[in-house]
């Protein structure tokens, strides 16, 4: 399960929607306005079980994602999914992962703080013996030519 | 039987020798005799690697991928607190402040080394800069890279992070670093392939003893590291995955 979001963890001021999973499940988000740069030089790594929830993550992770170690292991990894991003991105990871195949894409992440942050994100299925384990998810900072490209093309995907 | 160890063509040169004393005495602790065979160029490394030639090596991530993949290989141990990392640096009197002010066509200079160009062309990326639309400027080793800076023959240098470190203050100060990765988990690693295999925990205990020991040390120190750290299997599995996500 993934707990709502809170009025007294957003800085700034802010929408409200719910969003609605692959699985069913639903959240309401508060997103604001404030982008929060990609650091340069810095890697977002984690890893999932094979059913998303998340086992691993860097430091990188915990200081974008605003969010302490401790609430993101074992959260499912959609605890970012921003509003903006279409289901339709979600959908073509999974059924790109799940057939043992690397999934590149452009991601708009949804902070703690209600902020969002852009990463140019890889997710790869763990294959050990023959049998997939999970997921590594590896995100970098993005050129900013293919965000803006992303931040036009996605809303029409919604 | 005389075994095959050899060492990533990415060492420090000043570490040579301290590549030899740690043969010798790695020799002397396990009672196996080991020939060191050092190589100028990755090249010959991936030569005797597919030649099956090779039975230790301390080996750059790039290569360990493989190693483990196609070889059989499995890691032995990590030197302490150690990680690879690159940088990308501009001449001081360079206009460029940032790497996002690179523009196509670039010229990028760089070594063979795989690890190190793969994090330097990520750093690029957000410049829209890929190997399609730089111009490369190969050099043999990441002093040259420095040079090529130095002389105007490149607008931008990938380099190892611990050899820019190593690079005389001279030098250094007519560089500038536009970004130094963080990635803290990309690190070289001593693997054993299939025919020491039957030797591997007794040679990693070896290794993990090697600095409470007063000769072993000694060693370390040539080698410019404080101790061996075990890595398991799965953190290999892990650090495979992530060049894996990486080399795309």
């Amino acid at each position: 399960m993934i707990s709502d979001m809170k009025p007294e963890d957003i800085v700034g001021d802010y929408r409200e929607t719910v969003l609605t999973f692959y699985d069913g499940t639903r959240r309401k988000v508060l997103y604001t306005e404030l982008e929060t740069p990609y650091p340069d030089g810095k890697l977002i790594v984690s890893t999932t079980t094979p059913e998303g929830v998340i086992r691993q993550v860097n430091r990188a992770f915990v200081e974008m994602s605003g969010y302490s170690e401790a609430e993101l292991i074992g959260a499912p990894h959609n605890i970012l999914r921003h509003p903006d991003m279409p289901a339709a991105a979600f959908k073509d990871l999974w059924e790109t992962v799940q057939r043992g195949e690397k999934w590149q894409g452009y991601v708009k992440n949804l902070r703690k703080d209600g902020g969002y942050y852009w990463v140019k994100a890889t997710v790869i299925p763990n294959v050990r013996g023959g049998k997939v384990v999970g997921y590594t998810s590896v995100r970098r900072k993005p050129s900013r030519t293919r965000v803006d490209e992303c931040a036009k093309l996605y809303p029409t995907l919604r | 039987m005389t075994f095959l160890f050899t060492v990533s063509p990415d060492f420090a040169p000043d570490r040579l020798s301290g590549w030899y004393i740690f043969n010798t005495w790695l020799q002397k602790q396990t009672g196996t005799a080991i020939h060191l065979e050092m190589y100028n160029h990755y090249q010959q490394l991936h030569q005797a690697i597919e030649a099956d030639k090779i039975d230790l090596i301390y080996a750059n991530p790039y290569d360990a991928a493989m190693l483990v993949r196609n070889k059989g290989f499995l890691p032995l141990a990590k030197a302490q607190g150690q990680a690879d990392e690159a940088i990308i640096a501009v001449n001081a009197d360079s206009s460029v402040r940032d790497v996002a002010d690179l523009q196509a066509n670039s010229r990028v200079a760089f070594t063979d080394d795989p690890d190190v160009r793969l994090m330097g062309m990520i750093m690029l990326e957000p410049a829209d800069l890929d190997a399609g639309n730089i111009v490369p400027v190969l050099a043999d080793t990441h002093v040259l890279v420095a040079k090529h800076l130095l002389k105007g023959e490149a607008d931008a240098g990938i380099i190892l992070a611990e050899a820019y470190d190593n690079l005389s203050g001279v030098i250094r100060k007519q560089l500038r670093v536009l970004v130094r990765s963080q990635i803290s988990v990309i690190h070289h690693a001593l693997m054993v392939g299939p025919r020491l295999q039957a030797k591997r925990g007794e040679w990693r205990q070896v290794l993990l003893d090697m600095a409470a020991d007063e000769k072993g040390r000694g060693v370390l120190a040539a080698l410019g590291f404080d101790g061996w750290q075990t890595i398991d299997d799965e953190e290999m599995e892990f650090m495979i995955d992530l060049m894996d996500t990486l080399n795309t």
